[in-house]
């Protein structure tokens, strides 16, 4: 996983609540078996509108969404993280998100930022009235600045998950330290448990 | 509260999984039971080859296809995948299904293929072959596997790097999720079912209110509910936010699980009994919140707009945007009712549909497909409705035509298939067309779930049955 210390970028403003990962990616587009190009699958119902914003010309090359809250609702499709990443998104801010989908995130790379919705809103406003706003996400910090705007805000993220990110940690090979754990909990399992097998 | 005298079902079944435990870090559970199907174990898997991993527990996990199977075409077991008899014709879907196949081979996981007698939705074979149990973890790269917490398992969904890590380990590290209690007392009316209650549930606390919560169903009306129908509320959890719901083990599940290939018998019936009596929440235990409902109140439920909670009872009518105080509410309703072509103020049983869509996860086993069947006896679905009736699984399938359901079906003019998601997502044949609209028992009504552009309402199997024979959105005391 690539590391995420900080983040400056341009960002998209998406001012709908409720996205489910089944508009993040629609199922159709979830047959593929690798991890790449599912960047042309994002919001692809969406995108089919030239009015929908991102597909208007002063938000290319973004890599920041602030969205609605409850963005990621729904399935627990991976790929919806897969396609925003694919398409160039660092960071998510939303005020919440679907635990699915945040925590599929911290495991791919993409950091999700819970921001109050006033602050999310505010963003939004700075974005559309210029859309050349920078906006720094410091994970280090836990703090999002657009300076610009004047917009300056903390963000909680537990303590694990931010180191994981900083150092781009690969959760496998963490719990594997642990594998005499694993096997002494193994040891300890009631006989009646169900096997497949 | 871990090791605390009083703790709920929830907390015991994870302070009984923890393997280890650290200050400031998550704790790593143990998983008992891992469900694999196609579209989200590909990637696992090849993470797996490309670290030279082994599966480290093949014997606690279990592979179906589902999502991407068709519902046509299935002749038995040993259908060819490739060739002209496939009745797969999408060369992407065929691949997909082609890897779980090949992957499954090489890591030594058993697979229901389909075809296989006990082939069916991942949700529906786990507790139909007893491998769902009372206090067992379980997982799935599939969001809806909170379905099995009815049996009082702490299940739910995962993407696929955790699909990886379960594969790799047999653990997970998870944070400590909240508790909440929604307590159902009363009894529900005559004509009222388990998935009109959970739809009042999310209406009632919203697609969010569940975030970092496991949900635990309580009090008599769930009591009262058979297995099938705790199954559909649990299932339904993860529209209500939360990743799992549980309801406690109770002499309803011990009755269910008797007898089925998997569940324990002789000596380790008794030992995992006195176990599982041991789970339900302790009487001074606190939840960290707690909502209440009373089941007299409740009628037919069916949703008006694109997101679960955007349900009222049938006898309303669309609302009108404006009527909703919070800014987000009411910009998702306007949003909702453009998608849906609806106008406020229509009676939500003037709502003419045209396809019924009966099935899926949350309503496609036995009970849901004697329900739909006891509407549609000597009924005929209107003309101008199509109506799929999809068995959960291969063995409700058999079951159900040992009980003559199928020509129930067939009569009234149904197409009766085989086992699949079929309908509930736009990944297999069975779908929508752009601006169709459905009645539909699966759990999700997001723009396109169904199809690109169709538009669905969810609902019971009762008032599914009921609608196709009115063509417009009715419960059965309407007929």
């Amino acid at each position: 996983m690539e590391p995420f210390v900080t983040h400056a970028g341009r960002a998209v403003p998406l001012r709908r609540s409720n996205v489910d990962t089944d508009q993040i990616i629609p199922a159709e587009y979830l047959k593929q078996v690798s991890r790449t190009g599912f960047g042309k699958g994002l919001f692809a119902a969406w995108r089919e509108d030239p009015s929908f914003v991102l597909n208007q010309p002063q938000y290319e090359g973004a890599t920041i969404l602030v969205a609605g809250t409850d963005f990621g609702t729904g399935s627990s499709r991976e790929h919806a993280v897969w396609a925003l990443t694919d398409y160039g998104f660092r960071a998510v801010i939303a005020p919440r998100f679907g635990d699915i989908f945040r925590g599929n995130s911290t495991k791919a790379g993409l950091l999700p930022v819970v921001l109050p919705e006033a602050t999310v809103a505010a963003l939004q406003d700075a974005v559309e009235a210029e859309p050349a706003t920078e906006i720094v996400v410091d994970l280090d910090h836990r703090l999002v600045t657009a300076e610009t705007a004047g917009i300056s805000a903390s963000f909680e993220i537990d303590d694990y998950t931010r180191w994981r990110l900083m150092e781009g940690l690969d959760d496998i090979g963490l719990t594997l330290r642990h594998v005499d754990d694993i096997t002494a909990f193994e040891h300890s399992r009631p006989k009646f448990l169900p096997v497949t097998a | 509260m871990a090791g605390s005298a009083h703790r709920t079902l929830a907390e015991k079944i994870w302070d009984a999984h923890v393997v280890r435990s650290a200050e400031g870090e998550p704790d790593l559970l143990y998983i008992d039971l891992h469900l694999l199907h196609e579209v989200t174990s590909p990637q696992a898997f090849d993470g797996l080859r490309a670290a030279s991993r082994k599966v480290r527990r093949p014997d606690l996990t279990i592979a179906t296809e589902d999502h991407n199977v068709p519902t046509t075409g299935i002749t038995g077991p040993g259908v060819p995948l490739t060739g002209p008899d496939s009745p797969i014709t999408d060369p992407v879907s065929r691949t997909q299904v082609e890897a779980l196949r090949k992957n499954c081979a090489e890591f030594g996981v058993r697979l229901h293929p389909m075809g296989d007698a006990d082939q069916g939705i991942v949700h529906v074979i786990g507790p139909q072959l007893g491998l769902t149990q009372p206090g067992l973890t379980i997982v799935c790269g599939d969001s809806h596997t909170s379905t099995h917490g009815a049996l009082g398992a702490l299940a739910f969904g995962i993407g696929t790097s955790e699909v990886e890590h379960v594969l790799a380990t047999q653990t997970l590290p998870q944070a400590r999720p909240k508790t909440m209690a929604i307590t159902v007392d009363g009894t529900l009316p005559e004509g009222v079912t388990a998935k009109d209650l959970i739809l009042a549930i999310i209406a009632k606390i919203g697609t969010g209110g569940g975030q970092g919560y496991v949900l635990e169903y309580r009090g008599s009306a769930i009591r009262s509910l058979t297995m099938a129908g705790r199954l559909t509320v649990c299932n339904m959890s993860i529209e209500a936010g939360a990743r799992a719901g549980l309801v406690a083990p109770d002499d309803v599940t011990f009755s269910y699980l008797e007898g089925r290939p998997h569940a324990p018998s002789g000596a380790a019936w008794e030992a995992a009994l006195d176990y599982w009596r041991t789970l339900p929440t302790d009487a001074d235990a606190g939840f960290d919140h707690e909502v209440v409902l009373d089941a007299a109140t409740l009628t037919p439920y069916v949703t008006w707009g694109t997101n679960p909670g955007q349900a009222l009872p049938l006898a309303s009518s669309v609302p009108d945007p404006g009527s909703f105080a919070d800014p987000a509410a009411r910009a998702a309703a306007e949003r909702a009712l453009t998608y849906m072509d609806l106008k406020p103020g229509t009676a939500l049983r003037d709502i003419a549909v045209d396809t019924v869509f009966v099935g899926s996860c949350t309503n496609g086993r036995i009970e849901d497909l004697r329900a739909a069947a006891s509407v549609l006896q000597g009924r005929r679905v209107a003309p101008s409705v199509r109506m799929l009736v999809v068995p959960g699984s291969m063995a409700v399938r058999a079951q159900a035509e040992r009980e003559g359901l199928d020509a129930i079906f067939t009569a009234s003019g149904a197409d009766w298939r085989s086992a699949g998601c079929s309908m509930c997502l736009g990944m297999n044949p069975d779908k929508l067309s752009p601006g169709e609209r459905s009645a539909s028992t699966s759990n999700r009504n997001f723009e396109g779930r169904q199809g690109k552009g169709g538009r669905t309402h969810l609902v019971s199997p009762e008032v599914a049955a009921a609608t196709a024979v009115t063509g417009h959105l009715a419960a059965p005391a309407d007929l």
